[in-house]
């Protein structure tokens, strides 16, 4: 496309954004550098997926594979899933236990240890005098490239940049907190459900910090009649505007949701009631009455509690208009069995069949649709306000923590789009 | 033709003529007859292979009872937003993997195509029924239906039972 056509996304500001962001290739070259291979620790998985030595599960960082282990001295590792001979992919498995503690190639048979480490070249002094590679080849020199790999409460992140400060200060004392409300006690994995959305990926990532949509888009809330203004909520953010946490308790009076219906544009149809409410069921397990804990942490992965569902949420973003949804379930180690039928019951709500979570991934499909070709053209991000503050108690009504997001995202792009859109390519 | 033959001869047929019959049901969207396909006591769960190979409980869908399923109907007519759609489904003849009474359990093969308002069927998911069945009083009826779907990545959301 040439200057002239070209969107200047460089003109976005965390209250209005160039659509352009959802729709550019060179953007989404321009982030895999900037965003997830720069300054920011990137979810990896939970150290619970990784309970005994050998255990290994494949993830992505930005669009590029990465595989999480635990080598036999019980450290975790991260290394880019890509052989150091030719390119291939290495460990081909979503998840396992490679007991021996080692990744082997199919192609060349390059084998590689736990922590990344070349360990074995077949034929490397080649057959009976022929072939083979030069007295110069030094196997410590054609490892998997390795990420810095850091813990947190359970949660296992993974960063490529050398200089970044270490994860307890990239998410900051607020985030901290949450993230150990959720991890109070050691927890076991459920299981996984894998969404996959035609959108980009920062849709879902505002999605997720947006919680003016509550209500609104997600009309089972209302019309089951759980949706009541009387709910505290809270919503944090932390300096940069990268990680958000918002929480709501649960209802203390009991303000019947015409109060609502009133404000809302779409025809509500009237009250329902569930037929089971067991499914809706809360059991305070946690030494407060919050009902509903989302916590957003830039860049890609949320951290849940909603009723008794606990899950991660990793953003994986595959393309401009190709984004997976990766959920991984948990319960608490010391769950008994009755417990975790509940929380089966819970998930009923959440996930890409839940009764209130279903609709995100048509919204960010809505979005992504309707932008197409609205290049030059921006959102409008000023509900409740046009800047970013840290902390709001809105009850749904601000787009606080989305400003939060832009701010962050522009602060680590700011460069790469005035670049890009001086070179037409935005 | 032995009795425990016909037995199982008459389960087969009645089986393969309920499985067609609940796959019409759904995919012309009569989902308010759907929970009538089951007993009160029931279990109902859309639950991702990856999952069943591992040993891990979670279901996309988890219903464990008649009402339930009810209430996922009502949640899917009045209040969740979903892309407009049509499935079709073609389900493959039942295998029996066990007979007691009129507890009959059996397993087969599914695949829903889904067609969106851009025109395209897409095969949206592939797997298999795991089934509990009550042929009392002359009448078919599941008592548990897991659906174990291969088709790991679902295409946006999966908002109608499979």
């Amino acid at each position: 496309m040439s200057a002239e056509t070209m969107p200047v996304a460089a003109g976005s500001e965390p209250t209005a954004v160039d659509y352009a962001v959802y729709h550019s290739q060179a953007i989404f070259t321009a982030e895999q550098e900037n965003i997830f291979r720069g300054q920011t620790w990137c979810y990896l998985g939970l150290e619970a997926e990784l309970a005994n030595s050998g255990d290994f599960r494949s993830t992505h960082v930005g669009n590029t594979p990465v595989v999480v282990t635990r080598a036999t001295d019980g450290t975790i590792h991260a290394w880019v899933n890509r052989c150091a001979h030719k390119g291939a992919t290495v460990c081909r498995s979503l998840r396992g236990n490679q007991a021996d503690g080692a990744f082997v190639c199919v192609y060349h048979q390059w084998a590689y240890d736990a922590t990344g480490a070349l360990v074995g070249v077949p034929f490397r002094r080649g057959l009976k005098g022929v072939g083979g590679y030069s007295k110069k080849f030094n196997m410590a020199e054609h490892s998997l490239e390795r990420l810095r790999v850091e813990t947190f409460g359970g949660l296992v992140f993974g960063t490529f940049n050398p200089t970044i400060a270490p994860l307890d200060d990239f998410l900051g004392p607020v985030m901290r907190k949450y993230i150990q409300r959720v991890f109070q006690r050691p927890v076991k994995v459920l299981g996984y459900a894998r969404q996959f959305m035609a959108g980009n990926w920062k849709l879902y990532s505002e999605n997720s910090r947006d919680s003016y949509h509550g209500g609104l888009l997600h009309l089972f809330y209302p019309t089951f009649g759980i949706y009541r203004q009387s709910q505290e909520s809270a919503g944090l953010v932390s300096d940069e505007g990268y990680h958000t946490v918002f929480i709501v308790s649960k209802p203390k009076g009991d303000v019947h949701y015409g109060s609502f219906g009133d404000e809302a544009n779409r025809e509500m149809q009237g009250e329902a009631k569930l037929q089971d409410e067991r499914l809706l069921a809360f059991r305070p397990e946690i030494a407060d009455d919050v009902g509903l804990h989302i916590q957003s942490i830039f860049p890609s992965v949320v951290v849940q509690q909603i009723q008794n569902t606990l899950a991660t949420r990793q953003i994986v973003p595959h393309g401009t208009d190709r984004t997976e949804l990766v959920w991984t379930y948990f319960g608490y180690a010391d769950d008994d069995e009755e417990t975790t039928r509940h929380r089966l019951r819970n998930l009923n709500l959440v996930g890409p069949s839940g009764l209130i979570s279903m609709e995100d991934g048509e919204a960010v499909e809505l979005c992504q649709q309707g932008t197409i070709g609205a290049e030059g053209k921006r959102s409008f991000v000023e509900m409740g306000g046009d800047d970013v503050r840290p902390s709001y108690a809105p009850m749904g009504m601000d787009e606080n923590s989305v400003r939060g997001f832009w701010k962050g995202y522009l602060g680590l792009m700011g460069n790469a789009l005035a670049d890009l859109a001086g070179e037409g390519r935005a | 033709m032995s009795v425990a033959a016909e037995v199982a001869q008459v389960a087969q047929s009645a089986i393969d003529d309920f499985n067609a019959a609940y796959g019409l049901c759904l995919d012309d969207d009569r989902l308010e007859q759907w929970p009538n396909l089951f007993v009160d006591d029931c279990l109902y769960q859309v639950i991702a292979r990856e999952n069943v190979d591992n040993g891990l409980p979670a279901a996309v869908m988890y219903c464990d009872s008649k009402g339930m399923l009810a209430d996922r109907v009502v949640a899917l007519r009045k209040a969740n937003v979903f892309p407009e759609h049509f499935n079709r489904r073609l389900i493959g003849r039942a295998v029996i993997t066990g007979a007691e009474g009129d507890q009959v359990s059996a397993e087969a093969s599914y695949v829903v195509f889904q067609t969106r308002n851009d025109g395209e069927t897409r095969i949206y998911n592939a797997g298999k029924y795991v089934d509990r069945f009550d042929l009392s009083g002359g009448t078919v009826r599941l008592k548990s239906r897991t659906c174990i779907y291969d088709t790991l990545r679902i295409a946006t959301l999966l908002a109608t039972p499979i």
